[in-house]
């Protein structure tokens, strides 16, 4: 399984903390933020337009990267830490 | 409650004393001969809007590892010898301490260069979200200068 988390406006967006999904033993972003299309459309058409940014188990990746079963999905909304 | 990668980086709901962080920094070498700090608060007023108050979420383990990165890329590239970076996260009242970058080292030159770019790399790798209260509701902070 695959674990996408969901943080800050995108947790309200998507009314949930995180989701799990099963896409095999390894898929791409792209293949990912299609399947999140289906429940979660804004979010998906988010990824896909760079809108926001996403990291796999704590590393920022790009639209093309490799995503293995059990790995830890963000979906990372523009920062707006510090002041 | 308080996650910590090493003692000079921390992600914290608990205020911090300023004063106690220059005093913790002195101790990292004899050599310490100037100290930068950089203390950002809440303000009122945000884009004409009347702020109650604020709150900051953070990706945990990722943003602890981005401020670790910023600490030793500043000591790396700016020849510092030490920096403290503390964020805090949940409800933060208006003029409440939000975030402290303290530089140290044997001149003052470095210390303000090296506080400088570190304030501005964690707003923009560090995983933290500012949400601010006003009298028309809550509102995720999206763009921060």
């Amino acid at each position: 399984m695959i674990t996408v988390k969901y943080f800050a406006t995108l947790r309200s967006l998507a009314g949930k903390d995180e989701d799990q999904f099963s896409m095999g033993s390894e898929t791409t972003l792209v293949n990912l933020s299609h399947e999140i299309s289906k429940t979660i459309p804004k979010i998906g058409e988010m990824i896909l337009g760079k809108k926001v940014m996403v990291s796999v188990n704590l590393n920022v990746i790009s639209l093309d990267a490799i995503i293995k079963d059990g790995d830890e999905i963000a979906i990372l909304p523009p920062f707006s830490g510090g002041i | 409650m308080s996650t910590t990668i090493d003692s000079n980086i921390r992600i914290q709901q608990e205020n911090f004393n300023v004063t106690d962080e220059i005093e913790a920094i002195k101790n990292a070498s004899k050599n310490i001969g100037g100290i930068t700090t950089f203390l950002g608060t809440g303000r009122e007023l945000s884009k004409g809007e009347n702020i109650s108050k604020l709150n900051f979420e953070h990706y945990p383990k990722m943003a602890e590892k981005k401020l670790a990165e910023i600490r030793l890329q500043a000591i790396k590239e700016y020849g510092i010898i030490e920096m403290i970076i503390i964020h805090r996260i949940g409800e933060i009242d208006i003029g409440e301490n939000i975030v402290l970058i303290v530089a140290a080292s044997e001149h003052r030159k470095e210390t303000f260069k090296a506080c400088e770019w570190a304030i501005a790399e964690l707003k923009r790798t560090t995983p933290i979200w500012k949400r601010e209260t006003t009298s028309t509701g809550e509102v995720w902070v999206q763009d921060t200068p």
